[in-house]
């Protein structure tokens, strides 16, 4: 854990970059700081390895003060990933990745390994190994980065705008890539970022912090979301915050109905008689192959014959809200298809369905 | 002169002993203050890339120093060093090559990116092994390229030795000159010549191997 306890930082012009900022960041979680430029993010970031000193409070690294331990010690023990990557342009990359292992005095042999195991880990090609950082992209680079703060396997890895100067999609795949890492490795990560949606979408507890190093807020990504704590938190979220919330909302809280699947190998003559507008076909692998509307169907045949409309599906106790609702949208029924972890349905979330749950969210955000 | 060829073949067989010690009086006298000018280079770089503020008082000197005509510099250091010994070509090339070679390792210094010094903190480096395992080295190319510079002129400048009885290859230049004979004239130029490329394609050898990752081809010509 590490704790801010009334930190202050001015710089020698008199810029008060940080101010009195007193909050946790818990040990396996990842806490995003977020805010505009110049709102003291860094500074607050580089207290916590000493690059920076504070003028006044204390941070403490599981309960002892880091002004304590020799700065190279303490930043040999705290992975640190920044927006350029900063690898080094003369070594290779596998020796860019063992820089730590190196600089604790392991054997070449072993911190290459090590290093080769982290390439593999980041999800980069170990043919990139023997080559030099000007032969990679952007984003295998901030790979790069990545393995290398993870290659001591520090406890704390604090990670500064690392995809900020990457194009949108590679950005999106770096911040799945950390999910799934973290997923594994269970880091104390403290991830600065100016993205209020990436600091949404990594963050366990988001820190909002405002133009002179005040802490606005700190809260997880939903309560942020229903409750910002005042109007510059609320302006700093932007537009749609009602629909992003619906990505914290589980989507386990919708009733589902079961009695709207019919199987692909069904009679066109034993459904024409329902009375519901649409049903869903269900293939022989249980995985849905469409909508169908009863009063359309041919004479005879089975369904197998006959064309289905497109369908969205969600997956029951991963799926969020959100993605329900997606679902409904990609369909002529308005209904969202449930199905478990393997594809198969289990069952239909109708418009009324969807309707009481989003009544049940609105009722949330009213008290 | 009109019958005289340009270049007589059997003088230079006669005399072939003779350029050979004046080619290898050439190399010292031109060497030893590249590489004089280097090892000082080096912490006065070091300082003026730390401290910004001694940076341009440094240079400046050195510029002053550059600018002197060197025939000037080798008389005044006459009574000093000795009339036609080594010391007296040495020590002024020496000043000359730290005038190129000053400015070259700051800029090479500086020219190490400052995310890359960020993350060689953040990482725990001591700030010396920052500086020999991080700094130093991606600075290379850029003192690579001061140095091609420095050597070429160095090698260039001994001949004006010549005038004050030391000069190694220029010594040819005023024997035939003196004796209206072109043949240790021309010998001189060319050896002159062959030796500054040949020094010159060992450094550009040197870089390659030294940096293969250096990109930075258009920052190295700029530097020169
Ligand atoms: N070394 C410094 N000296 C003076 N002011 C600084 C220094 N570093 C940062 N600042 C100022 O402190 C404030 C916070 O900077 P920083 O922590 O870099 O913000 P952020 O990372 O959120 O953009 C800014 O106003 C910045 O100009
Ligand atoms: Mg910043």
């Amino acid at each position: 854990m590490i704790t801010f306890d009334g930190v202050t930082k001015r710089y020698p012009d008199g810029t008060v970059a940080v101010d009195d900022l007193s909050l946790e960041v818990p040990t396996g979680e990842i806490t995003v700081f977020v805010g505009p430029s110049g709102c003291g993010k860094t500074t607050s970031l580089r207290m916590i390895n000493r690059m920076i000193d504070p003028s006044g409070g204390r941070i403490l690294l599981d309960g002892v003060d880091v002004t304590t331990i020799d700065p190279p010690t303490l930043r040999r023990g705290i992975g640190y990933v920044i927006q350029q990557a900063g690898l080094f342009p003369h070594r290779k990359i596998v020796d860019n990745v063992a820089t730590v292992p190196y600089l604790l005095g392991w054997d070449k042999k072993k911190a290459r390994a090590r290093a080769m195991e982290l390439l593999e880990r980041v999800g980069l090609d170990l043919r990139l190994a023997e080559r030099y950082p000007f032969q990679l992209s952007g984003g295998q680079q901030q790979r790069v980065g990545v393995a290398r703060a993870l290659a001591a396997d520090p406890p704390v890895l604090l990670m500064d705008e690392p995809f900020s100067a990457v194009d949108p999609i590679v950005r999106a795949s770096l911040q799945e890539e950390l999910l799934r890492l973290q997923a594994e490795l269970n880091k104390t990560i403290v991830f600065v970022t100016h993205d209020i949606d990436e600091a949404i979408k990594l963050g366990d507890r988001v820190a909002v912090l405002r133009v002179g190093g005040r802490l606005a807020q700190l809260a997880d990504p939903a309560t942020l979301l229903a409750e910002p704590a005042d109007d510059f938190v609320r302006e700093f979220l932007g537009r749609d915050r009602g629909i992003r919330r619906l990505s914290f909302v589980p989507g386990d809280g919708l009733r589902l109905r079961g009695d709207l699947t019919v199987p692909v190998s069904a009679e066109v003559s034993s459904v024409r008689g329902t009375a519901e507008a649409w049903l869903v076909v269900v293939g022989d692998d249980g995985g849905p192959l469409g909508w169908i509307a009863p009063k359309d169907l041919p004479d005879s045949g089975t369904l197998a014959e006959v064309p289905a409309a497109p369908y969205g599906t969600f997956v029951r106790g991963r799926d969020s809200l959100r993605s329900a609702l997606d679902a409904a949208l990609l369909s002529p029924s308005g209904n969202a298809v449930a199905v478990d972890g393997s594809g198969r349905v289990v069952g239909v979330a109708t418009r009324e369905a969807l309707d009481e749950a989003l009544a049940r969210v609105a009722d949330g955000a009213r008290g | 002169m009109g019958e005289e060829p340009l270049v007589r073949w059997d003088w230079i067989g006669r005399n072939w002993p003779e350029i050979q010690e004046l080619l290898a009086d050439h190399i010292i006298m031109a060497l030893v203050p590249v590489v004089a000018g280097l090892l000082l280079a080096l912490p006065l770089g070091l300082a003026g890339a730390r401290w910004r503020w001694l940076y341009q008082p440094t240079v400046g000197t050195m510029n002053v120093i550059y600018s002197l005509p060197s025939l000037a510099v080798f008389i005044v250091l006459i009574p000093i060093t000795g009339l036609a010994t080594r010391a007296t070509i040495i020590v002024p090339l020496t000043f000359y090559a730290m005038a190129v070679l000053i400015p070259a390792v700051v800029d090479g210094l500086t020219s190490v990116p400052e995310h890359v010094r960020q993350s060689a903190v953040a990482m725990g480096f001591t700030p010396l092994r920052r500086l020999l395992r991080v700094e130093l080295p991606i600075a290379v190319p850029v003192v690579l390229a001061g140095l091609r510079v420095a050597t070429v002129s160095s090698i260039s400048l001994v001949s004006v030795g010549a005038l004050v009885g030391r000069g190694g290859l220029g010594y040819l230049f005023i024997d035939g000159w003196q004796r209206q004979f072109p043949t240790p004239i021309v010998v001189g130029v060319v050896l002159t010549a062959i030796l500054a490329a040949v020094a010159d394609l060992l450094l550009v050898v040197a870089q390659r191997w030294l940096t293969p990752w250096s990109t930075a081809r258009s920052r190295v010509r700029e530097a020169a």
